[in-house]
């Protein structure tokens, strides 16, 4: 049998919302994290695929489905942060309105915090962290305090 | 070339132009460093020293230049003596002593201190030193002991030894001479080489270091041989320390292997990298390079509030 048909039954169609594709394998929690999307401020059904097959990688890929809510550009941009490989369909009446790929902004604000912990954005002082996005596939961040280039990401999302 | 107002946070905010004009001007500031020309070009200014960390160097040059130029200082020089020791930010600091002074000059113990200084002063704040991040004044004053030395910063061969992981001054060094074409290379035991971030850093512009541990192999190349101290406070672990402490000493032995107008620097305090019988060979720069911070730190004052030393 082929396994997409089984992750097509598992997480079915959704009749409007969001769906994020292509999503590195593991990381959808962190996905969420990073939307801000949680139990307490969503009155809609959030479908998790994890470890799904990826027919376009031959690997492995984690899928959300966000029903009744259409996420904007800005706020999945985010989600390059984990997941920049991630695409976005935009459904309504089960029909893809829109399709488009993630992208990061050129500065990241308050979504990470800094690796280093010598930093002064560590230290409890009134600070947003802030990171310059150096490069996109695979993201690297320098903080634009203390410079330090953060790598693992995931570890440090706040 | 404006700096007029502009905070000088780290050596990445300046481009070759820029400090070759901190240079010339650093030039022109020697007399008066010197107190055989008087010139108050910064009279009535108030300069902010604050030292959350101990300094010799950088505060005294710093209260010198102030004081050759005429500028008030007022300054802190323990975090016990200040509010923060009862919790105060140091974002709320930053701005209570703005309201005193017309520049801030900051060492702190945590890296990035002065970026967020610079966010939340709306006067200039220039980077005396934040933990084992960047020193950018004094890779300025040491840029303009080498070209004071050699006559250019163009192509020199470059060596750094000693504690190249924890000491800040090194790192700013050598990104700031890959703008000027120089050979770099880092004697160092592996546990105390260059950051894998700021070595990458210097490869994407355009510089090959070479890493080596054997600094004999490589001094009879050199233009100028950085010596750093390692930094016991830096370490924290005692054992790593007692690993490596004393691994580099300069001495007139090793000095034979040099070129006879090869220069040794080191941004002091040493405590036995250099043997005192280099201090009387033609190497020995190292106390220049001390003098040398307060005509630096003179032409950045009077960029940075406007004086004047020809009006």
């Amino acid at each position: 049998m082929d396994n997409l048909k089984i992750v097509e039954t598992k997480i079915p169609p959704i009749r409007n919302g969001t769906v994020i594709d292509h999503i590195a394998n593991g990381q959808s929690l962190n996905v969420l994290k990073i939307l801000g999307v949680s139990e307490n401020n969503i009155d809609s059904v959030i479908s998790i695929g994890m470890h799904v097959p990826s027919s376009k990688t031959n690997g492995w890929k984690d899928v959300i489905k966000v029903e009744d809510r259409e996420l904007d550009h800005a706020t999945v941009g985010k989600i390059a942060l984990i997941a920049p490989d991630a695409t976005i369909s935009i459904i309504r009446d089960y029909y893809t309105a829109e399709k488009f790929r993630v992208k990061l902004d050129d500065r990241i604000l308050g979504l990470a915090k800094c690796s280093n912990p010598n930093c002064i954005t560590n230290r409890g002082e009134p600070v947003t962290p802030e990171f310059i996005v150096e490069e996109r596939n695979p993201p690297k961040l320098r903080c634009v305090y203390c410079d330090r280039i953060l790598t693992q990401i995931s570890d440090n999302l706040l | 070339m404006d700096f007029y107002d502009k905070d000088l946070v780290s050596i990445r905010d300046l481009d070759r132009d820029q400090i070759d004009c901190i240079m010339d001007l650093s030039e022109k500031m020697i007399p008066y460093a010197r107190g055989e020309k008087v010139k108050k070009a910064l009279d009535g200014k108030v300069l902010g020293n604050l030292f959350f960390e101990p300094s010799t160097r950088t505060k005294l040059s710093f209260e010198s230049a102030a004081g050759r130029l005429g500028c008030n200082v007022i300054d802190v020089s323990e975090m016990s003596m200040t509010s923060m020791s009862k919790g105060e930010t140091l974002a709320d600091t930053i701005k209570m002593v703005d309201a005193y002074c017309d520049v801030i000059v900051l060492r702190h113990p945590h890296e990035g201190a002065a970026r967020l200084a610079a966010k939340f002063s709306e006067n200039p704040v220039i980077n005396a030193g934040d933990g084992a991040g960047s020193h950018p004044t004094q890779t300025l004053l040491d840029l303009f002991t080498m070209r004071s030395a050699k006559g250019s910063l163009d192509g020199l061969n470059v060596v750094l030894v000693g504690d190249l992981k924890y000491g800040r001054t090194v790192h700013s060094l050598a990104e700031a001479l890959t703008m000027f074409g120089a050979k770099l290379t880092f004697v160092a035991p592996e546990s105390l080489q260059m950051p894998s971030d700021t070595f990458s850093h210097i490869v994407e512009r355009g510089c090959k270091p070479a890493k080596t541990p054997a600094l004999e192999d490589v001094i009879g190349q050199a233009d100028v041989l950085y010596v750093t101290r390692i930094q016991k406070e830096r370490f924290p672990d005692p054992a790593e320390y007692q690993k490596v402490a004393g691994m580099y000493r300069i001495d007139n032995a090793i000095l034979r292997e040099a070129k006879s107008d090869m220069i040794v620097m080191h941004p002091l305090p040493r405590v036995d990298e250099i043997s005192p019988e280099v201090d009387s060979t033609p190497h020995a720069k190292y106390f220049e390079q001390a003098f040398n911070g307060v005509p630096v730190r003179m032409a950045l004052l009077c960029a940075i509030l406007g004086g004047d030393i020809d009006g």
